[in-house]
C-alpha cells in the first residue's frame, strides 16, 4: 500500500500520469473486473448483505486476485473511509510474527467508530458496513509462525475486523487459517477476456497494433492479464506510440510504428517459433555437429534460454506425433534443465545438453 | 585518445557509430529522447556490445558530461556490523557498480547505496532530465534477496532515479524484476559485421593485415568482438602482417587447455589424471574462471571423441558446471568431470577395441 501511494504521489508532481498501466487501469468496481464472474457474484451478493466472511483468494498470477479485493473495498467504503477501514499488507517486505502480534493486532481491535457510517454516502447509496478489512497479500510467502499468530487474532476480532489472505499457492497456508477462510480460486484468464481488455487498453493508450500481435500477445502472457498489460507498454515504449499516456493525445499516436508480432516476442524475451523450429530440426537429423552448430547460434543470438525451454514444453509436450513415455522422459530433461538455470549454470551447455538428450529421445513435433 | 588497448580505443562513443543491430540503436534513441524512459535490462552473450550500448545510450541522455568519470570507494555496513566497501565508477549524471563483487552483502549495497541516490534529486539544474540512472552489471549474479530489496526500490522511486541492468542471460533475475524492466536483447556480432570492424581497426592502426587473415580471426573469435579485437591486436604484435601464412593467434590459456584436452585423450590412468590436476591448479592460479576453463575443456574434448560419446561428453559437463556454480571449490569438480570423463573413454575404447 505504501509503494502505491508513494509513487502515485511522486507521479503527480512530475505533472504527468507515467504510472505503469497495470496500476492506471486496474478495475476501479467489481463490475470492471476481468472474467472470475463466480467469485464477482458471490462477493457481490455478500456485499448486499453486509455479511462478509474471511476470505481466501489463491490463484496464479494475474489473474486479478489483489485487483477484486482491492476493488471490493473500494465499493464498501468509498474513498474517505477507505484509509482508516482497510489495513494491506504486502508480505513479502513485513513479514514475521511481530508484524502480526503489533500492527494486525492493534488495527484489528480497534472498534469502527460509528461517525462516517452516518454520514457519508457512498456511490452505492449503501453506508459502509460496521467492520474492517485486513488484506495480506503474497500471504504464503509469510512464515507458518506468523500464520499460527494470526489463528486467535483471526477468531477473536471478527465481529470487526475481516481477514482476505491472498496467495499463489493454497497449500502454503497453514490449514486452521485455510479452514476459517471462504475459499475462491482464480482461475487463469481465457483469451477471450485477455483480448478483450488489451484491445481496449490498446485503444485508450493510442497503440497501433495488428491484431495478429494482439494474438501473439494473449498467446505469451498465458492468462496473466499483468504479462500482458506490461508487455504492451514495453511494445508501446519501443515503438515510441502513446508516450504522453493521456488518452487525450490523438498526435501522440502519429509517432509510433504498428505493434507487430516479432515486437512482442522481443519484448517478452521470447524466442519466436522458428528458433524453436531450426532447434527441433537439427535434433531430428540426429548429428551431433549440426546440434551444436544451431545451440551456439542461438546462444549468440542472445535468446533466453528459459524462454525456449518453457516453448518446447509447450510445443511438444502437446505434440500428437510424440508418445508418452517420449513425453515423460522429455519432462524429466526440461525440469532438471531448469533446476539447473535457475542455479545460474551455463546456458550454452545446459541447453546443447537438452538438444542432445531430446535427440536421443527422438521427439518429432 | 592515443594509447590503451584496441578495444577501448576504438569503442563507440555514440549511438549512430555503433556498428552491429542499428534497428537496436534507433530504437535506444527513440527511448532516450521520450519522457518516460523506463528501466532497462540488457541482455545477451559476452563481447556483443551490450556495455557500450549503455554508455552510448546514456550520452544520448545527458550529453557528453557523462564521460567525465570518478571512482569512489564507499563503505556500508551490514547489520551484523560487517564493513563492506565497493567501488563506485559516477559522474554527475549516473553511477555505475557491481554489486555482486561484494558476495552474500550485496543485498545491503542494493537497500542502502542505491535506496540513498534514489532518494536524492537530481542537482544540477541544466540536467536534460530529473532522474539519474544506477547501472548495475552482472545483474544475474545478484543474489535472491538482493534483487528482492530491488523490486521495492525500482517501484517506489522512480522519478528520481532509473536502473540498467547489465546481464548475460535472463534466467536468473526473478520474474518481478524482468516484468518491471524493458528487456533489450543485445545478440553477438555476424562474423561477416567482425571482419569489416577489425578491417576499419587494421587501417585505422595503418597495420597492413591480410583479409584472410582477419576472416579467420572473425571465425575463431566465438562472434565474441571484444576477444576479436583483442586476437587482432596480439596478432599484429607478434608481427602478422609480414608472414600471412602465420596462424591466429590464440590465448595462452586457450592453447594449454587444448593441450590438457589431447593429454586426457592420450592416456587414461591415475597418474595422468595426477598431472591434469597440476595443470589444472596452474590454470586456476592464473586467474581463469573455473567455469571458462570446464566449457572450453569440455567442447574440446567434445570435438576429439567419436560420434556417440559426443554427447555423453556435453551430459557430464553440464553436470559438473551444475555442480560447479553451487559449491566452493572448483578443483573437486574439475577434476571430477575429467574423471569421469576418463572412465567413461577408457571403457568405451575398450568395448570398441574388444581388449
Amino acid at each position: 500500500m505504501a509503494a502505491r501511494k508513494d509513487k502515485s504521489q511522486s507521479k503527480a508532481a512530475a505533472g504527468i500520469d507515467a504510472r505503469p498501466w497495470i496500476e492506471k487501469y486496474r478495475p476501479k468496481t467489481l463490475d470492471e473486473v476481468s472474467s472470475q464472474e463466480e467469485v464477482v457474484q458471490v462477493l457481490k451478493r455478500s456485499m448486499d448483505t453486509a455479511n462478509l466472511p474471511h476470505l481466501l483468494f489463491y490463484g496464479n498470477p494475474g489473474t486479478g486476485k489483489t485487483s477484486t479485493i482491492l476493488a471490493l473495498c473500494k465499493e464498501l467504503y468509498g474513498p474517505e473511509v477507505y484509509k482508516s477501514r482497510v489495513l494491506e499488507l504486502n508480505a513479502s517486505d513485513e513479514r514475521g510474527i511481530d508484524v502480526i502480534r503489533d500492527k494486525v493486532k492493534n488495527f484489528a481491535r480497534v472498534q469502527v467508530s460509528a461517525a462516517h457510517s452516518t454520514t457519508t454516502t457512498l456511490p452505492t447509496h449503501r453506508p459502509p458496513p460496521p467492520y474492517k478489512i485486513v488484506i495480506l497479500d503474497e500471504a504464503d510467502s509469510m512464515t507458518s509462525d506468523a500464520q499460527s499468530a494470526l489463528r486467535r487474532t483471526m477468531e477473536q476480532y471478527s465481529r470487526i475486523t475481516r481477514f482476505c489472505l491472498v496467495c499463489n499457492y493454497v497449500s502454503r497456508i497453514i490449514e486452521p487459517l485455510a479452514s476459517r477462510c471462504a475459499k475462491f480460486r482464480f482461475a487463469p484468464l481465457p483469451s477471450s477476456s485477455l483480448l478483450a481488455r488489451l484491445t481496449h487498453v490498446a485503444a485508450v493508450e493510442h497503440v497501433p497494433i495488428s491484431p495478429e500481435a494482439l494474438a501473439t500477445l494473449v498467446e505469451v502472457s498465458e492468462g496473466d492479464l499483468r504479462r500482458g498489460m506490461t508487455f504492451l507498454q514495453s511494445c508501446a515504449r519501443m515503438k515510441g506510440a502513446g508516450g504522453g499516456g493521456g488518452g487525450e493525445g490523438v498526435e501522440a499516436a502519429a509517432g509510433g510504428a504498428e505493434v507487430l508480432p516479432e515486437d512482442v516476442y522481443e519484448v517478452a524475451a521470447t524466442p519466436p517459433g522458428r528458433v524453436l523450429d531450426g532447434l527441433l530440426e537439427s535434433c531430428k537429423s540426429k548429428r551431433f555437429d549440426r546440434i551444436e552448430n544451431t545451440v551456439t547460434e542461438i546462444v549468440a543470438e542472445g535468446w533466453s534460454v528459459a524462454g525456449l525451454l518453457q516453448q518446447i514444453t509447450d510445443r511438444l509436450l502437446t505434440s500428437p506425433h510424440t508418445t508418452s513415455v517420449q513425453k515423460a522422459e522429455l519432462a524429466l530433461q526440461l525440469s532438471d534443465c531448469d533446476k539447473a538455470l535457475t542455479d545460474g549454470a551455463d546456458e550454452h551447455l545446459q541447453l546443447l545438453n537438452l538438444a542432445s538428450r531430446m535427440s536421443a529421445i527422438g521427439v518429432t513435433a | 585518445m592515443s594509447g590503451g588497448l584496441w578495444v577501448d580505443k576504438y569503442r563507440p562513443r555514440s549511438l549512430d557509430k555503433l556498428d552491429h543491430v542499428p534497428q537496436l540503436s534507433q530504437r535506444l534513441k527513440q527511448l532516450a529522447a521520450s519522457e518516460d524512459f523506463p528501466h532497462l535490462l540488457f541482455y545477451g552473450p559476452s563481447g556483443a556490445g551490450k556495455k557500450t550500448r549503455i554508455v552510448a545510450t546514456m550520452r544520448e541522455i545527458y550529453g557528453p558530461g557523462v564521460e567525465k568519470l570518478k571512482i569512489d570507494q564507499r563503505v556500508t555496513t551490514t547489520p551484523s556490523g560487517r564493513k563492506v566497501d565497493v567501488s563506485i565508477v559516477s559522474s554527475n549524471y549516473h553511477l555505475e557498480l557491481t554489486p555482486s563483487d561484494v558476495g552474500v552483502f550485496d543485498r545491503v549495497i542494493v537497500q542502502e547505496l542505491i535506496k540513498e541516490v534514489a532518494q536524492t534529486q537530481q542537482v544540477d539544474s541544466n540536467a536534460k532530465h530529473k532522474f539519474k540512472v544506477v547501472v548495475l552489471n552482472e545483474a544475474d549474479y545478484l543474489s535472491r534477496e538482493a534483487q528482492q530489496a530491488l523490486r521495492r526500490t525500482m517501484e517506489k522511486y522512480t522519478s528520481n532515479v532509473r536502473i540498467i541492468l547489465c546481464a548475460n542471460s535472463t534466467s536468473k533475475i526473478i520474474a518481478p524484476i524482468r516484468s518491471r524492466c524493458l528487456l533489450i536483447r543485445v545478440p553477438a556480432p555476424e562474423i561477416t559485421e567482425i571482419a569489416n570492424t577489425l578491417t576499419k581497426i587494421a587501417k585505422k592502426e595503418a597495420a597492413s593485415v591480410q583479409p584472410d587473415y582477419i576472416q579467420r580471426i572473425a571465425e575463431k573469435c566465438g562472434r565474441n568482438l571484444r576477444k576479436a579485437i583483442l586476437m587482432l591486436e596480439m596478432g599484429v604484435a607478434e608481427g602478422a602482417q609480414t608472414s600471412q601464412s602465420k596462424d591466429v593467434p590464440f590465448f595462452d590459456w586457450e592453447v594449454f587447455i587444448k593441450a590438457t584436452a589431447r593429454e586426457i585423450i592420450s592416456e587414461q590412468t591415475p597418474q595422468k589424471l595426477l598431472q591434469v590436476r597440476q595443470r589444472l591448479y596452474e590454470l586456476l592460479t592464473k586467474c581463469i574462471p573455473a567455469e571458462i576453463i570446464l566449457k572450453t575443456l569440455a567442447f574440446e574434448l567434445a570435438h576429439m571423441v567419436d560420434g556417440e560419446l559426443k554427447p555423453d561428453v556435453i551430459a557430464m559437463a553440464a553436470f559438473a558446471e551444475h555442480r560447479l556454480r553451487q559449491g566452493n571449490k572448483a578443483i573437486f569438480h574439475l577434476e571430477g568431470f575429467v574423471a569421469r570423463f576418463m572412465a567413461t573413454y577408457k571403457s568405451f575404447l575398450i568395448q570398441v577395441l574388444g581388449v
